[in-house]
């Protein structure tokens, strides 16, 4: 996590609260290594779903982690597992369109190549 | 021979692919490609899983429908609804899947069409809605990409996309 020279001290007030309680520590280290529904989380911890909720809730505000809906769970990851689940996705997506492009090319060229 | 792509651009913060391609062609010549369902279709699915247009009505508003036939029989289809056609210049849609009538599709295209000194330029900026709408329509075609074709491994950058379940 890189905190930027311009961050606000509420941010960072925010940021260090979120971190100052161990079950939400937990929850952030196991969002970054998998995706949790917040569901599933809760079965973890000996706290009520509600109570599992308001810790995630704090990890969001403070921008450590984000929630998805999938179905009709909730899922809990860190940005940058985010960003690197994008960036494989998308490394699909441009191999598709290089292909794409190379059938375009052929069917523009007359008489194939 | 040489390839046609100029460039590909990716944001994953934004969840954007640029596509840049140039082609030895007329501008008009490559937007007929678009045009015309029946060229459409040869270079829009995979060479495993070819695309058969059953609807294309390039107008604003418009929808295009397909469907893509895999190797064993499995079907896939989409849809885009035009938001803007400027013959020959640019157009817009959203990426539907299923076919589905959504409002805002998973997601949008732009593609811009200019004439160069050596023929035309392609430029398609794709851009999805959020991570989800990544996610829904990556695995039939990341499984796809797999199976059909081998050789492109080479060519993902990034690590190997997981697929399984």
């Amino acid at each position: 996590m890189v905190v930027g020279r311009d961050e606000s001290e509420e941010s960072l007030n925010q940021l260090f609260r979120a971190l100052a309680d161990g079950t939400r520590r937990d929850i952030l280290a196991r969002s970054i290594t998998e995706t949790p529904s917040v569901s599933g989380l809760a079965a973890r911890y000996e706290m009520s779903f509600a109570a599992v909720q308001k810790h995630v809730a704090v990890l969001e505000r403070a921008g450590l982690i984000r929630k998805q809906a999938h179905g009709r769970e909730q899922l809990v990851s860190t940005d940058r597992a985010r960003l690197q689940r994008a960036g494989e996705l998308l490394d699909a997506y441009e191999s598709l369109w290089r292909q794409r492009v190379a059938q375009l090319d052929d069917v523009l060229s007359p008489k194939g190549r | 021979m040489t390839l046609p792509i100029t460039s590909v651009t990716q944001d994953p913060e934004n969840l954007t692919l640029t596509i840049v391609a140039d082609f030895p062609v007329p501008q008009e010549r490559l937007w007929q490609a678009w045009a015309d369902p029946r060229q459409l279709e040869r270079f829009w699915g995979p060479p495993f899983a070819p695309a058969t247009f059953t609807h294309h009505d390039f107008t604003v508003g418009g929808r295009a429908e397909y469907f893509l036939t895999g190797p064993n029989g499995e079907k896939w289809s989409g849809s885009w609804r035009f938001t803007a056609v400027n013959p020959i210049d640019s157009f817009e849609a959203y990426d539907g899947e299923d076919n589905a009538e959504d409002e805002f599709g998973p997601a949008s295209m732009t593609f811009t069409f200019e004439t160069t000194p050596t023929g035309s330029r392609l430029t398609g900026v794709i851009r999805f809605a959020t991570m989800e709408a990544l996610e829904r329509t990556a695995p039939g075609m990341t499984e796809g990409l797999r199976a059909g074709m081998p050789q492109l491994d080479a060519i993902l950058a990034g690590p190997a996309v997981s697929t399984e379940e």
